[in-house]
Parts: structure tokens; sequence; C-alpha cells
């Protein structure tokens, strides 16, 4: 970023969210602090990090649901914003058809909801009940859902937790295809490394701290990258790089249940 | 017609459940029941500071019921303790305070057993007007804070991210509960109360597609259970407010053996 852009007020062409500086605290300690993030149109922009390391509760400052004790957020006015939460549970005694969870923030039209759930794929459900989806299913209607409202910024918290391998492949298609053709900005988190890097614009590794931010490559190669994943994530990152449009199974094996770390 | 003791008592219980039914919906849905407990029995509490303070009975009720949900917001918020053993502290606490305080007021005939278990055939005209303005109150503010709510409830995150402001809604939530224990006592007293908020929720949950159908049937499970029980209670010379809680138990049992709407299985 130019350093110019910081003494303009937002216009158009910034970016559609700028954190600066961003801490938050909780219980006497700094959950996250010193975070520099944007995202702009068009753009996907993934969080990545370990568990604990205050991703989500980067994102949550960001969707301004808990307020930063350090430094600003910054929203282009009247920002439309979709959101898919990590882990939504939703209780067993509420009957909720999966219509009816389409407009839980706002009415909409039926061919709207049929257009949305058309786009991920899951038109035939919707008026199932949503305590009956599987994982993939769910995923894909809440990010239907997510984008009823033709969101400017999509934001997405672990969307593929929960999805078996060919369901995690086929959402990370579906986001970028979302991206495509809405042309939002897209906020991802994930502590999954092997695909997320392949369809990411910009990567920012979260412990804490920001460690190391930009393009998937450069962060690969970073040793702030490798000394927070470890040798092998490097390596799985390589085989990215060289820009495969396919999916060696041998190369995502030994990664695959990093998860429960 | 209202001359009538038993007409009154009807129309009483039947404001009562038609309030405490969708309101119900959303304590079993937040899973709520023990907050609901909790605070009507800090409504014995507000029963005893009425009466210091000479103020009519449901004005104490509901100032007390309110100070409660605002101390349990809070003192969550601290996160000092987990909600329940919080709950657990101030529900019983609450009641036994309560009690003392009674025993105290020597001067004051009181009867207890009213307090606990609710004198719904001594409800007067008065107490009709209270019920019924009450209930209308506390429906017309749920569905009009309806959709909030209801986001709020399936993520609070999410609510709050895409501009819904739950938050605000939760709290009025809280205040309407406070409304219905201080408006259901008279019916049901406080030990009671919660399962007029519950039992006709858990009743209509087998048989609702949508919150909204849930909350009506909830509604209707709640006047049958009053209408039921008051006609037992007549019938077989049992305690009125015990009698409506074992027909919704009746109810809730017995449309356990029909068939459900298959939602969710």
């Amino acid at each position: 970023m130019l350093p110019t852009n910081q003494t303009q007020p937002a216009r158009a062409a910034g970016p559609l969210v700028r954190a600066s500086g961003l801490g938050v605290e909780r219980g006497g300690r700094f959950i996250v602090r010193d975070i520099d993030l944007t995202v702009s149109e068009g753009e996907v922009v993934t969080l990545l990090g370990p568990n604990g390391g205050g991703k989500t509760t980067t994102l949550r400052a960001i969707l301004q649901i808990v307020k930063p004790t350090l430094g600003t957020v910054e929203r282009r006015p009247g920002l439309r914003v979709g959101y898919v939460p990590q882990r939504l549970a939703i209780d067993w005694t509420l009957p909720l058809s999966v219509k009816r969870l389409m407009t839980l923030t706002g009415s909409q039209p039926r061919e709207r909801i049929e257009a949305a759930l058309a786009e991920t794929g899951v038109a035939h459900l919707v008026d199932r009940p949503v305590q009956a989806l599987s994982g993939g299913e769910f995923q894909r209607v809440l990010i239907a859902r997510a984008i009823l409202n033709r969101p400017q910024l999509l934001v997405l918290d672990e969307p593929v937790q929960g999805v078996d391998f060919a369901g995690e492949i086929a959402l990370y298609e579906l986001i970028g295809t979302i991206r495509d053709k809405l042309g939002c900005g897209i906020l991802l988190v994930s502590h999954d490394l092997h695909l997320v890097m392949a369809r990411t614009d910009r990567v920012i590794c979260i412990n804490t701290h920001v460690c190391c931010a930009g393009a998937p490559r450069d962060v690969a190669r970073d040793p702030a990258y490798t000394a927070l994943f470890g040798p092998r994530a490097a390596e799985v990152v390589a085989v990215y790089r060289h820009e495969h449009d396919h999916v060696h199974d041998e190369a995502h094996g030994p990664l695959h249940d990093h998860g429960g770390h | 017609m209202l001359n009538d003791f038993f007409v009154r008592a009807m129309l009483g219980g039947i404001g009562v459940a038609l309030a405490a039914g969708p309101l119900g919906c959303f304590i079993v849905w937040r899973r709520m029941a023990y907050f609901g407990d909790t605070m009507a029995h800090a409504a014995l509490l507000g029963v005893v500071l009425g009466i210091l303070l000479q103020l009519p009975l449901s004005i104490g009720i509901l100032g007390v019921s309110m100070a409660g949900a605002v101390i349990l917001v809070l003192l969550e918020r601290q996160r000092t303790m987990p909600t329940d053993t919080l709950l657990g502290i101030l529900s019983h606490s609450s009641l036994s305070l309560g009690l003392v305080a009674v025993a105290f007021m020597s001067w004051v005939r009181l009867d207890l057993m009213a307090l606990l278990f609710g004198d719904i055939l001594a409800v007067g005209r008065g107490d009709l007007l209270v019920i019924w303005g009450g209930s209308l109150f506390v429906l017309v503010v749920l569905a009009a804070i309806w959709r909030p709510l209801l986001a709020g409830t399936v993520n609070a995150d999410l609510a709050r991210a895409e501009g819904v402001p739950a938050g605000a809604a939760r709290l009025a939530f809280m205040l309407l509960i406070a409304m219905v224990i201080a408006i259901a006592m008279k019916i049901v007293g406080v030990l009671l109360i919660t399962s007029l908020l519950i039992i006709p929720a858990a009743t209509a949950r087998r048989f609702s597609g949508s919150p909204e159908a849930m909350a009506g049937l909830a509604a209707l499970a709640g006047v049958a259970a009053v209408a039921l029980g008051l006609f037992g209670s007549l019938e077989f010379d049992t305690p009125s407010g015990p009698s409506i809680v074992v027909a919704a138990l009746t109810i809730f049992v017995v449309t356990m053996a029909l068939p459900s709407r298959a939602s969710g299985q």
C-alpha cells in the first residue's frame, strides 16, 4: 500500500476494509495485537495460523462484533457484509428450514433465495430442516445465505470444517467462483495450508501478531512461515507453486490430519 | 359473567398462557430454562419489596425480576464463574432470602402457599386488566423484536456482523421474561412459572416446521393446559397452579404418542 492512501478519506477505489494497528485484549492479555490488513474488491485474503492464534478474534474485530482495544477498523461507508461463522450449531429444538434460515437477517423474495441456493449447488434442499443437512450441505447453505444480499465483503471462518476432502476442494472452487461472479472481496480464515494457499491472492499469517504476509509463494519462502508451520508445510506449498491445476493425492496425504493441532 | 371466580380464573390463565407460550419458545431455543427459574425465584423478593415500599405487588415483582436480569447479564460479562453456577447461587439464595424476609414480616398476613404455587381462583377484575394488558404488551414487543431476537438465537455473531441489533433484542427479551413472571405469579406462583414457559413450547416442537408455527402452537398448548388444569382442579378439588402444570405435562406426554411433523429427524 502506498502511504499516501492513508491520508485520504475512504474512496470507492480504496480497500473495502482496513485494519490498522488492531489489538484486542481480554482478561489482561492481548489475544492479537499490531494487526494491519486490508481487503479490496475481487481479492481473496486468507488469515492463516495455529489454533488460538487469534484469527477468529481478528475477524470479529473487523466485523465490529468486538471493539478493538487498540487501533482502528475503517470500513467503506454502507459496506454490505456476508458472514459465514465458525461452527454454527443450530439447536435441535429450533424448527428451521433452509428457506427460513435464508431470511434470518432480512426478508428476501423466494426467487432470490432459490437463485442463491442454486449458485452454491443446493437448490434442492430449500424445504429441508437445517438439522437434517450434512456438513458439506450445511456449509453451502450458509454460503448461499451470506451471498443473498450481494455482499461487497464476504467473510468465511473455517468454511471447510466438517467437510470431507473432496468436499473441501469443491468448496474452495465455489468460493473462487463467487469472487469472480460477485466481484466481492473475500476474507477467509483457515488453519488448513494446502488448498487455501493455491486459491488465495494474499496470505496473512497470524500468531498473536502478523508473522508474515504477502502472496502465497512469497509467504511460503518466509522463515517466519516455516517457523510457524514447520518445514513440511513449505514443501507442500511448493507443489502449488508449480501451478498444477489438479490435486496430488500423495502431496496432501501427510498433512491432511494436521487440523487436530 | 366476570362475576364468576371460575371464569375470571380461566380468563387470567389464558391471558398468561398466550404470552408465555411464544416467549417460552425462545427460552427453550436459547437454553435459558434455568435463567427463567432464577428470575421467577427472585420475584418472591419483589413481593417483599412491594409490601415494604407499599407498591402494587406486580410492580415490585417486575422491578426485582428486571434488576435480577440486569445483574445476571453484568455478572455473566465478568466471566468469573460459569453461568449455570451463577444461576444456581442466585436462584436458590434469592428464593431463600425471600422466604426469610417474609418470615420476618410478622405484621403482614401473607399466604406463602399462594406466592409459591399461585392463587388463580382469587384473580380479580383488576388482576385481569393487568394480566391482559401485560400479555398484549409482551406479545406486541416480541413481534417487534422477532427477527433480531431469532437471528441472535441462531448465532449472535452472525446477527451482529450483518447489522442486526441482537444485543438490544436479547436485553428486551429478558425484560419481557420479567414481565411475564410478574403477571404469571398470581396464576401459578414463583415455583411453577418456568413450567408454563417451557412445557407448552416443548409440546409444540414436534409439530412445528417453523419458529413462528412453534410459537403459535405453544400458545395454544398453554391455553389448553390452563383450561384442562382448571377444570381438573374444580372436579378433583386440587390446587389450581399445580393442576395446570400437571395438565401441561399430560398434554406433553399424550402428544408424544402422535406422529410428529418429522422436522429435524
